[in-house]
């Protein structure tokens, strides 16, 4: 008896430390959330309204001389390649945060490979299972630019290609770093490494529910399309509206997006740092809170199978006195 | 005169959102006012000193860098990389961004990237300065 007394007390001691980590994982998480929130609220008007008149210019656009308007179709020889700037969580321990990002890319990432190929054609096997022997066929199929150390682990994991590795820290990255990043993009897209940039990243609903999503945002016919789907999703007409508001451009449009484009790239990618981070803070509160209270049950059951123990001990001893007074 | 909704929003928050009879600002191919009853209409912002004429008649001006301006069915955005009213002008902080720009531009041995960067931060800090005074 004495012995299984002595494990429950330790098992009891074991799970209190434990409780007291996720108790303060919960209480630090928290704190960091109140200010991540803030922040991410003040910049989301100014996300929401960059992608609303992106979106619109890319729905009244006529003109695709711009290298950014238009998806290049055939002349460039990675035009259908994809290049996702994936923004997860520098740790982990945050409950489904990381892995739901991840998966959500994989199936975005195979369903364009898929409607890539239907195009082409190609003889390639079946791209879809992008399980253990998928990963073969996805390596060179799409770029990653992976900003939080989850990311950059997958990525190296998964043997994808890695764009560049300089925003490991998600916690990090300021304004001028996704400048930076939205700089480095524009020039590989110029240079036709790849002809469509997605962003991925998860999105702060509220604080007991984040979405990861996938937003397209270059070329800026990838907007219209999106814009449409979710039109067809209300339920509105997704009939194609007749263009008829052109937009004047000064001086023109080519100069215009190519001035443009790299800021906007740079403010999209901030506002998805701003709600990634809030949304990895969010996660881990929650997580954290689930443990604690888990932890608090099971101390509760612990407790009571060591207080059991300890009153059987008890009247085994007393019996065991009695006995021994009568034999005297 | 009439007047036409605004927005002013920049990555730290949205700094405007009203009606306003004018406003001027520095495109990459030089100043232009947005009037009411413009057409649809985008251009890249440039660098230099910007104002808003509001419903009141009151002007407050502003240094603006960076950035687009667009006009969609009377609604003007200007979304910009950074938009401070002259009041919020930090000038001492602008004033020490010039001199470490300059002494780093008078430095040899820069690269490019390095080069480019003192440039801009010059620039920045003059725009600052010259909508301050």
């Amino acid at each position: 008896m004495a012995a299984n007394m002595k494990a429950v007390k330790l098992r009891i001691k074991s799970v209190q430390s434990t409780m007291q980590i996720t108790k303060a994982m919960e209480l630090v998480a928290s704190s960091k959330l109140r200010r991540a929130k803030d922040r991410s609220d003040q910049c989301r008007p100014y996300f929401r309204e960059l992608h609303h008149t992106l979106v619109d210019i890319a729905e009244g656009n006529t003109d695709f001389s711009s290298v950014y308007a238009k998806s290049v179709s055939g002349n460039r020889p990675q035009a259908n390649r994809y290049c996702y700037v994936v923004i997860a969580g520098d740790r982990g321990l945050a409950g489904g945060y990381n892995s739901n990002l991840f998966k959500k890319l994989e199936a975005a990432a195979s369903q364009n490979l898929t409607d890539e190929n239907n195009l082409e054609n190609s003889s390639k096997s079946s791209p879809t299972n992008t399980g253990v022997d998928g990963a073969a066929v996805s390596v060179s199929d799409y770029v990653v630019l992976p900003i939080g150390k989850k990311a950059v682990e997958y990525f190296h994991r998964r043997g994808v290609e890695i764009l560049t590795e300089d925003f490991a820290t998600v916690a990090d990255v300021s304004v001028a770093d996704c400048f930076e990043i939205a700089r480095l993009l524009c020039r590989e897209y110029r240079e036709g490494r790849f002809g469509h940039i997605e962003l991925c990243y998860t999105e702060f609903v509220s604080m007991l529910s984040q979405r990861p999503q996938i937003a397209p945002m270059l070329p800026l016919t990838d907007l219209e399309n999106d814009a449409d789907q979710a039109d067809a999703g209300n339920g509105a007409a997704s009939e194609k509206r007749p263009v008829r508001d052109l937009i004047l451009y000064e001086p023109d449009s080519t100069e215009v997006f190519d001035a443009i484009v790299p800021e906007y790239l740079g403010g999209l990618i901030y506002g998805g740092v701003c709600d990634a981070l809030a949304s990895e803070l969010a996660a881990r509160r929650n997580a954290m809170e689930a443990a604690t209270s888990n932890a608090e049950e099971m101390i509760e059951k612990l407790n009571l199978s060591y207080n059991r123990a300890r009153q059987s001990s008890i009247t085994t001893e007393i019996t065991e006195i009695v006995a021994g007074a009568e034999g005297v | 005169m009439s007047s036409f909704p605004l927005r002013i929003g920049t990555p730290d928050g949205l700094l405007f959102e009203g009606n306003a009879e004018r406003v001027v600002c520095r495109t990459i191919t030089g100043d232009l006012a947005i009037l009411a009853g413009h057409c649809n209409y985008c251009t890249a912002i440039g660098m230099g000193e910007a104002h808003v004429v509001f419903e009141d008649g009151t002007t407050r001006y502003a240094a603006c860098i960076g950035g687009m301006l667009s006009v969609m069915d009377g609604t003007c955005r200007v979304l910009a990389t950074t938009w401070e009213w002259k009041e919020d002008i930090d000038k001492e902080r602008a004033e020490d961004a010039k001199k470490r720009a300059e002494e780093r531009l008078a430095r040899q041995g820069l690269t490019d990237q390095e080069y480019a960067n003192a440039t801009a931060k010059l620039h920045r800090a003059l725009v600052r300065l010259s909508v301050k005074q």
